[in-house]
């Protein structure tokens, strides 16, 4: 009988069709995510990402497979770094929401939709990635994320995304994240403006951007948030992630970009100490 | 003394992007928010001359204050 690396080898070219990798699950028994395993470290790849090969090679999109990463907060930001990086094909993501969608989400969180009103946002969440990408596992956490216990959602996870939208969930996130040893991406937006930032544990950045915060809450108490300001910053964060997981480029740390959609300027600030 | 102060985000809605003010020996932070009428509570962060600073911190001839809105949403 064959064997499932005998199939994958007899692949036309060093593509492997949606259709091909099904049915080898079928045929062995396994996941579609145990065959795109196979597949990328015999050098195959799924041809969902023939588009990305150019930017990531076939090894580096097997690095992303074996990848972990948390997303805290499923909302506007959240929402589209799970997007992002279940198209990317990081294999496996840990979403953290406690709420459910509201109606007033829908002007801007890309995974609510009529259909999700009063669903568990990660819940929605890990059936937008079966939907989209199959071979992504999506671990849905409905408990909200705190110290202690509360953390446990970050276990294994090498990159965590910061899309919290409360000061004290966002410093408590850091910490966290900082006594695990694990970088966090951290975004946050109000109105036409956003912000950007990765931290590496001891940097202090995030808490240094909230330095003299008095409340909870910033400006977007007062703006709201349109639809286009989680977009933009949610897929800086995500390149952000993509980076940090393949050890590529220059990571955005010790500054943070500041962007005004308004004026459309984007401002790095450099933390000097 | 000069001061240069520069806006971020929100806070140039109304305002301005930089502006030199020429402000009394003694002034701190805190007078430069209260006179641009920005509410403390909205504040993030606070560097001057590239440094964080809290909001009662005293200026100085020549210094360059920056002042950044609190964005907090997800």
């Amino acid at each position: 009988m064959d064997t499932l690396r005998e199939v994958l080898q007899e692949a036309d070219g060093d593509l492997l069709s949606w259709g091909v990798q099904c049915a080898a699950a079928e045929r062995f028994g396994l996941s579609v995510a145990a065959v795109e395993e196979e597949a990328l470290s015999l050098g195959l790849l799924p041809a969902r990402y023939r588009r990305n090969r150019e930017t990531i090679s076939v090894r580096q999109q097997l690095t992303l497979f074996r990848s972990r990463v948390a997303v805290v907060g499923c909302g506007g930001l959240g929402g589209y770094v799970i997007e992002e990086l279940a198209r990317l094909g990081v294999g496996t993501l840990v979403a953290v929401d406690p709420d459910r969608f509201e109606e007033h989400n829908l002007n801007r969180q890309i995974l609510s939709s009529i259909a999700a009103l009063g669903r568990p946002k990660a819940e929605v969440a890990a059936e937008r990635v079966r939907a989209v990408n199959p071979a992504v596992t999506l671990v849905p956490v409905t408990t909200p994320f705190a110290p202690g216990d509360g953390a446990a959602c970050l276990d294994g996870a090498t990159v965590v995304v910061d899309a919290v939208d409360s000061v004290p969930g966002r410093l408590a996130l850091c910490e966290a994240c900082a006594r695990r040893g694990v970088p966090l991406v951290h975004g946050a937006i109000a109105g036409w403006y956003g912000q950007v930032t990765t931290e590496f544990p001891g940097d202090g950045t995030v808490a240094a951007l909230y330095g003299v915060a008095e409340t909870d809450r910033g400006e977007e108490r007062r703006l709201g948030n349109p639809s286009f300001t989680p977009a933009v910053v949610a897929s800086l964060q995500a390149a952000e992630v993509c980076k940090l997981l393949l050890g590529v480029g220059q990571p955005l740390r010790r500054r943070a970009l500041i962007l005004n959609l308004l004026d459309m300027s984007v401002e790095e600030i450099p933390f000097d100490g | 003394m000069q001061v240069t102060i520069r806006l971020f985000a929100s806070f140039r809605v109304g305002r301005f992007v930089e502006e030199t003010r020429d402000l009394p020996p003694d002034a701190s932070v805190a007078d430069v928010v209260r006179a641009l009428e920005i509410p403390a509570e909205a504040i993030g962060m606070i560097m001057l001359d590239r440094r964080h600073a809290p909001l009662e911190q005293r200026l100085h001839d020549g210094a360059r204050l920056a002042l950044f809105p609190l964005l907090g949403g997800g």
